[in-house]
């Protein structure tokens, strides 16, 4: 199988790596790169956990292919954190106990950072309605969805 | 005795798996990878029932690339009774039993090759007539699924072959009499459809088998020691020749308590003499993991003009997938279990049918009894103009109450839901036009069974407990809470670890609600042993009787003045001088725990249906449960909660749907809805404490009752805010909109 | 002697009754006195049961202690998710 070399950008850093040209940017990640942050719960496009950011956009990595990161950035669960300091968004994950088996929680930290940074002050009904395309079958997602209005209250405040 | 007054017990402190889970560094099933590892993938039968005249992989070997491919010829039946039929499940022997019965699989050096390779593999299947319905599975013409199964428990005894695998009969009284007492009868029919507990992480494994005949094996399960004893047992090896780590566990809700994929993988592994990673994809999880089980269900209940149940009946009937075990069993035996009752008789049919071999999921069995008959409660209570949290009321099991299943109830704290949902302002909210409010209750038994805990104080006074059951949401937290609470340490000094199987004795699976009771229970016993160790120390220390030290907030104190006079000794100060006075101090509890407590829910719901469409809104939810003892609140919440949104998707949304050709059709997220953000409201809780005598603490388990009343509750709702009653799960916007215009309700 | 109440199904296998009699002092004795007594429940007990004492259940527990009063019932093994 002849392979294609890639050049990107992964959280910040140059990265390079060889694919198939079927593969998805999720099992590039994944089997090739090591990031295995980034889940998949369906390959389909339908749960969200192999949510990351491309070119500043979320995107399904599943539905991505691994050659289409060609020149672009990529964002993981990975570059979050930076550094020993967690996002506000993790904390208050961890604060609000929004995790149980915590599989979905790297798609979800994704998705409402990328909420947090379209819109700072969201309504329960936009969290709830950005958040649709992950799916969490632990929570019944009540602690996730406080934990996302109360990172937006913070983060507002801190900037007021 | 149980203790009240806690320190740390009953906070909310961060979870200590918690950084390693928001940053993506948890080590999930498919998330780890071996040098020179293969690739595995499962041909699966594409017909619902089918002989398998003969498989040809030869051309698939021929591949290059293609390192090992198992048949059912890598597979000899078990002695094990019970792990035949998990045999049979895990490759297909002589028939393929439901769509997507393994039937092959093969290891390669990629994906693509190993996808190529399945291409490759030649299979003559002769295909039979095949049956999806329980109702159908029953009838007298129905395809015969395995020959020379008669029905066990058949009176009179079975002749003929049956797909019936087995009647359960329960109950004490005499219904007829009961019935002859009542002023109102109402009896119903209902139907719920299979349903998958929808884990985000499909199964997945890494197998590494030696030509020593020694493996190890990694996988997300619920149960490390299960797997390692159905593996070894499926394989032929011993025990402790296999050993299991269970990586951590994206979900399970009762559907990874067996193997499916294991024994394949390492069957694989032996033969390429490679590891060998094996991962299902989510139409895979759909089609051959443990679904649920369809039901169809009869019940009969009559009561008296003020609203005394007198009588109560019901048939279930489950239809449990290809292989016998269905619970229905646990639906007979729980579904009237709310109710004090005179006179009880209810009937179980464990059914097969070709479909996968269900596995559990949260209180197998009993939602769909609670959803039939709390559904009749509700109607006979409107009936006679009582509201029905009053007519549960009435009707209550409590304490001395001889329950259902038979057995005396200790205490239980179903009358406390009821009353604490009476009070609760939900119950008096107003609601709006479509609008309906529904409640019920529900039961499950909780256990406990064998469990291994070790407690290790480290020599700067930190503290290991080694345990031995997956953390499937949260429990580590759990147990260092306990553990700090009896040694009198901070939470943060304590790490729990969860340890493979060759590093700890048995542990059973993390199910049942067992967790935080039985291993809690295990861990609180251990850090006694360790604490009495410490205090011998400090015995020895001040030269004194080891009976006169107490241990207190965390330090080893003389027992009173005549004991002496000496400063306390920190559990740190103890720890540090270990090596001196006699060597490292640990604890340790090997038990079979007993003395579980049974629990109950009320829950309360509120729902708009759209006239126009049948589509269902869920309003508002509020979850009335008792904990027993709430270790982690943030946790017993988060188990309500998940549970509720669980039953949510059960009721109105999610359900198998199998063609005319016996094959599934939905197998994905997309067709196969499971609720989202968007589709709920917070969930509001309610934690009641009624403590089980049978923990030091008084915890029960919590993690299973929370999924048994909401389908009924859901139900009751919708049928208020349709105007007519729904008998059929799921409520779909089809199936509301047809009961609504076949009784004139509908807006079209 | 103690009172074992079985569940319905098993009434055949225990000769038409659904209360027997047994003389034992923990589970492990209920067990085999039944199966002796009734050898046709041999086939149910094997398969796995639990036992209720007092309204607590066990699943494996063979010496938990049962007393002439206590009330004893035997029940399907419990599994859960
Ligand atoms: S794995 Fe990409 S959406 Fe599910
Ligand atoms: S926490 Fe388990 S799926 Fe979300």
């Amino acid at each position: 199988m002849t392979k294609t070399a890639v050049s990107t950008t992964i959280n910040g850093d140059a990265a390079e790596f060889l694919c198939e040209t079927g593969e998805t940017l999720l099992d590039v990640l994944r089997d090739r790169l090591d990031l295995t942050g980034s889940k998949e719960g369906c390959g389909t496009g339908d749960c969200g956990a192999c949510s990351v950011m491309l070119d500043g956009r979320l995107v399904c990595s599943c539905l991505v292919l691994g050659v289409e990161a060609q020149g672009r950035a990529v964002e993981t669960i990975e570059g979050m954190a930076e550094g020993e300091t967690l996002h506000p968004l993790q904390q208050k994950f961890l604060e609000h106990a929004a995790l149980q088996c915590g599989v979905c929680t790297p798609g979800f930290l994704v998705a409402a950072k990328a909420l947090l940074e379209v819109n700072d002050d969201p309504s329960e009904s936009q969290v709830r309605y950005w958040l649709a395309g992950n799916l969490c079958r632990c929570t019944g997602y009540d602690k996730i969805v406080r934990a996302v209005l109360d990172t937006a209250k913070d983060m507002r405040s801190a900037r007021a | 005795m149980i203790k009240t007054k806690f320190k740390l017990v009953g906070t909310r402190p961060l979870r200590p798996d918690g950084v390693d889970k928001v940053t993506g560094r948890a080590r999930f099933g498919a998330d780890i990878s071996a040098p020179g590892m293969l690739h595995a993938l499962i041909l699966r039968s594409p017909h619902a029932h089918a002989r398998i005249k003969s498989i040809d992989t030869s051309r698939a070997e021929k591949l290059p690339g293609v390192k090992a491919v198992v048949t059912r010829d890598d597979f000899k039946l078990p002695e094990r009774e019970d792990l035949v039929d998990i045999c049979r499940n895990v490759m297909a022997r002589e028939k393929a039993l439901y769509d997507g019965h393994a039937v092959a699989a093969v290891a390669a050096v990629s994906k693509t090759v190993a996808r190529e390779a399945l291409k490759r593999i030649q299979v003559e299947y002769q295909v039979l007539p095949h049956v999806t319905d329980v109702d159908a599975a029953m009838k007298p013409r129905a395809p015969i699924l395995h020959k020379g199964m008669r029905t066990i428990g058949a009176e009179p005894a079975a002749k003929k072959d049956s797909n019936v695998a087995q009647i359960h009969t329960f109950g004490h009284g005499d219904v007829v009499k009961g019935f002859a007492k009542a002023d109102i009868i109402i009896e119903r029919s209902f139907k719920t459809e299979a349903t998958h507990q929808g884990y985000i992480e499909p199964h997945a494994c890494l197998a590494t088998y030696g030509a020593d005949d020694r493996a190890d094996l990694w996988c997300c399960t619920q149960g490390h020691y299960m797997v390692r004893n159905a593996c070894a047992g499926l394989l032929g090896m011993e025990v402790s020749h296999l050993r299991v780590t269970a990586s951590e566990i994206g979900g399970g809700f009762g559907g990874k308590t067996t193997v499916f994929i294991e024994p394949v993988a390492l069957a694989l592994s032996r033969k390429a003499g490679k590891p060998v990673k094996l991962v299902m994809s989510r139409d895979e999880v759909f089609r051959a993991s443990g679904p649920t089980s369809s039901s169809s269900t009869d019940v009969k209940i009559g009561i008296t003009k003020k609203g005394k149940i007198t009588a109560a009946q019901a048939i279930l009937r489950y239809q449990g997938g290809a292989f016998p075990g269905s619970p229905v069993q646990f639906g007979a035996m729980t579904g009237f279990a709310p109710y004090d009752l005179e006179n009880v008789h209810t009937v179980g049919y464990d059914v097969v049918a070709n479909r996968p071999k269900q596995a559990a999921y949260r209180a197998p069995g009993a939602p769909l009894a609670a959803f039939a008959i709390e559904s009749v409660i509700d109607e006979l209570a409107h009936k006679i103009g009582m509201d029905p949290l009053e007519f549960r009321l009435k009707n209550a099991a409590r304490e001395g109450t001889k329950s259902s299943y038979g057995p005396t109830f200790g205490p239980i704290g179903l009358e406390a839901t009821l009353k604490e949902s009476k009070k609760h302002p939900h119950h008096l909210a107003p609601l709006g036009p479509n609008q309906g409010r529904g409640v019920a209750c529900g039961f499950w038994f909780n256990f406990g069974g064998q469990t291994s805990v070790s407690l290790n104080i480290g020599e700067d006074g930190t503290v290991s407990v080694v345990e031995g059951n997956p953390d499937i949401g949260g429990s580590r937290a759990s147990m260092c809470l306990m553990a700090a609470e009896e040694l009198g340490v901070p939470y943060e000094k304590v790490r729990t670890v969860i340890a493979d199987t060759a590093s700890l004795g048995y542990n059973e699976v993390t199910d049942g609600s067992r967790v935080t009771f039985a291993v809690g229970m295990a861990t609180i016993k251990a850090a006694r042993q360790a604490i009495a160790i410490m205090c011998e120390r400090a015995a020895k220390i001040w030269d004194i009787p080891a009976e006169a030290v107490v241990w207190e907030d965390g330090c080893a104190k003389p027992a009173g003045s005549n004991a002496g006079n000496f400063k306390p000794m920190t559990l740190a100060e103890i720890a540090g001088s270990a090596g001196s006075t006699g060597g490292p101090i640990s604890g340790h509890s090997e038990a079979t725990a007993d003395g579980a407590g049974v629990s109950f829910a009320t829950h309360m719901v509120d729902v708009e249906v759209d006239p126009d469409t049948g589509k269902v809104t869920v309003l508002r939810y509020t979850v009335f449960q008792d904990a027993g003892k709430a270790i982690h609140p943030a946790y017993v919440e988060g188990q309500f909660q998940g549970g509720a949104a669980q039953g949510v998707g059960w009721a109105i949304n999610e359900e198998y749907i199998y063609g005319e050709d016996g094959r599934l059709q939905n197998p994905g997220f997309l067709d196969y809805r499971i609720p989202v953000a968007s589709d709920l409201p917070m969930i509001d809780t309610v934690i009641l404490e009624i403590p089980n005598p049978g923990h030091p603490y008084g915890v029960r388990g919590v993690g299973e009752t929370s999924i048994v009343p909401p389908l009924a509750a859901i139900a009751n709702a919708v049928s208020e805010a349709a105007g007519v009653r729904l008998t059929h799960l799921p409520m779909s916007p089809p199936r509301v909109l047809k009961a609504m215009m076949e009784n004139g309700k509908g807006a079209a | 002697m103690v009172k074992v109440v079985l569940w319905g199904s098993l009434k055949k296998a225990a000769g038409g009754q659904t209360e027997v009699e047994v003389e034992a002092k923990n589970v492990r004795e209920v067990l085999d006195r039944l199966k002796e007594t009734y050898p046709k429940l041999s086939a149910d007990i094997d398969r796995g049961v639990s036992v209720s004492i007092d309204g607590v259940i066990f699943r494996d527990a063979w010496f938990a202690p049962i007393k002439p009063e206590s009330e004893v019932y035997l029940l399907p093994r419990l599994a859960g998710g």
